[in-house]
């Protein structure tokens, strides 16, 4: 059975070490702050010029003036702080941030990223993303293992316009999990969904992999 | 006596510093922190070919997505269109110019700007279609891509609090971009919520110092906008982000 979106966020959580500062895409990765083990301090970062991501706020409660980078409303902690959106990236471009975890539309087996436009028919705009590659030291992407028709996402080469070139450190779909020790490592199947075969992940998976 | 920068309306803040195919810096993160005033008063002066340099360019109808209705803007420097259908819509078709900048790219491009400093090198976008046409350069095996530094004729931002000399305050992530964009215009224009008479700020909490800010007006009142209202119950953990 494939693993759901609150799983895939619950097994993206579990990447989080303490102390780390984080940048969570949006969709799935919004969700992983739900899953943050209790007692672990992780301090959540928002490209638009924050540290320190509340959760959404009460009913009634919402601020205008204070939502995350998916334009949500959000509330702010007693250790959160505020900066501009240069500062912001000057936080993530220059290294200081641990982790992020971003959606894909397509990742490659060397670890290109592609997840901001589709030729012709969809665009969105890279918004945060080529900043978070470039500078975060992880890179962990949540993605469904297919298509909506039924493509491989995790394939030998990128077709879409790329994000970045190597910079994806693990990938979690919801038929498994890969990872890599190094940006120089080959991926390696780690883990498999309960009731799903290796035999069907490599049939669904043209990238190469260990495992 | 020196002249004010104080300006008794939108309209007035803009008369005799617009026209046709400027460049405009506008701060601004979806519709939080937008100088939807100014953006108001810019559309209602009928100034054609604009480039603008704006993180995204609002939502259909509101911040800078007004101006793309009415087909004021030449060209856009952004990063994100998503959530504008006009914005996707005029692209796709042709109709705009768009020029897309990673977001840390562009703030830096911005900050860069505003600070003299005419390009630098960054890994942001290297081996991506942002690289293309663009000098790239290896040191210790990483590639870096040469990016120019934005100055605009003008600027236009949003604070919350700002003096009558231009010193301004900006509350939570109402911030954004509107720091930086307010370094890179030629005449910065900013609104405020409040606008009060110097002393009444304290000088170590000003965000963006009054040499930056050319005219301000009072905007007040603000019908703030929510894009994305999400909110927990009360019986709800402290963590809870599902919506």
């Amino acid at each position: 059975m494939p693993w759901s979106r609150e799983d895939l966020a619950a097994r993206a959580a579990k990447e989080l070490q303490d102390g780390f500062y984080v940048n969570l895409g949006i969709g799935i990765p919004t969700l992983v702050a739900n899953y943050i083990a209790p007692g672990m301090k992780v301090v959540l970062q928002s490209e638009n010029g924050m540290l320190g991501i509340g959760p959404f706020p009460f009913d009634g409660e919402e601020d205008p003036d204070l939502i995350n980078a998916g334009k949500q409303t959000i509330t702010e902690l007693i250790s959160s702080s505020y900066f501009s959106s240069a500062d912001s990236f000057a936080m993530i471009r220059g290294g200081h941030i641990d982790m992020a975890v971003l959606g894909a539309m397509e990742v490659s087996e060397n670890g290109d990223l592609a997840n901001w436009m589709v030729p012709g028919k969809m665009v969105k705009g890279m918004g945060g993303a080529m900043d978070l590659v470039a500078g975060v030291k992880r890179v962990v992407v949540v993605m469904e293992h297919t298509s909506k028709d039924g493509e491989p996402k995790f394939k030998a080469k990128c077709e879409l316009p790329l994000t970045g070139t190597n910079v994806v450190d693990m990938v979690i779909t919801d038929l498994a999990v890969f990872s890599r020790a190094s940006r120089e490592a080959p991926f390696k199947l780690i883990e498999v969904a309960p009731g799903v075969t290796a035999e069907q992940i490599r049939s669904k998976t043209p990238a190469r992999y260990v495992g | 006596m020196s002249k004010s920068k104080v300006y008794p309306d939108a309209e007035s803040a803009l008369r005799g510093i617009v026209k046709d195919g400027m460049t405009l810096c506008c701060g601004g993160f979806g519709l939080c922190g937008v100088p939807e005033k100014l953006i108001g008063a810019l559309h209602d002066s009928g100034v054609r070919n604009l480039t603008v340099v704006s993180n995204n360019a609002g939502t259909d109808g509101a911040g800078l997505g007004l101006l793309l209705v009415s087909r004021q803007i030449r060209k856009m420097i952004s990063s994100y269109v998503g959530e504008n259908r006009e914005f996707e819509r005029q692209y796709l078709a042709g109709e705009l110019e768009l020029e897309f900048s990673p977001q840390g790219t562009m703030a830096e491009r911005v900050r860069a700007g505003g600070a003299g400093i005419y390009a630098f090198f960054t890994k942001t976008g290297a081996g991506t279609l942002v690289a293309e046409g663009k000098e790239t350069r290896v040191v210790d095996g990483e590639t870096y891509i040469l990016e120019t530094g934005i100055v605009t004729d003008v600027a236009l931002v949003k604070a919350w609090k700002g003096d009558t000399e231009g010193n301004l305050v900006y509350r939570k992530t109402a911030r954004n971009f509107n720091p930086n964009m307010a370094t890179a215009g030629r005449i910065t224009v900013a609104e405020v919520e409040e606008l009060v008479e110097p002393g009444t700020l304290h000088p170590d909490s000003i965000h963006t110092p009054g040499i930056y800010v050319q005219r301000i007006i009072n905007g007040s009142p603000y019908d703030k906008k929510i894009e994305k209202l999400t909110v927990r119950k009360r019986t709800e953990g402290s963590h809870a982000m599902v919506s």
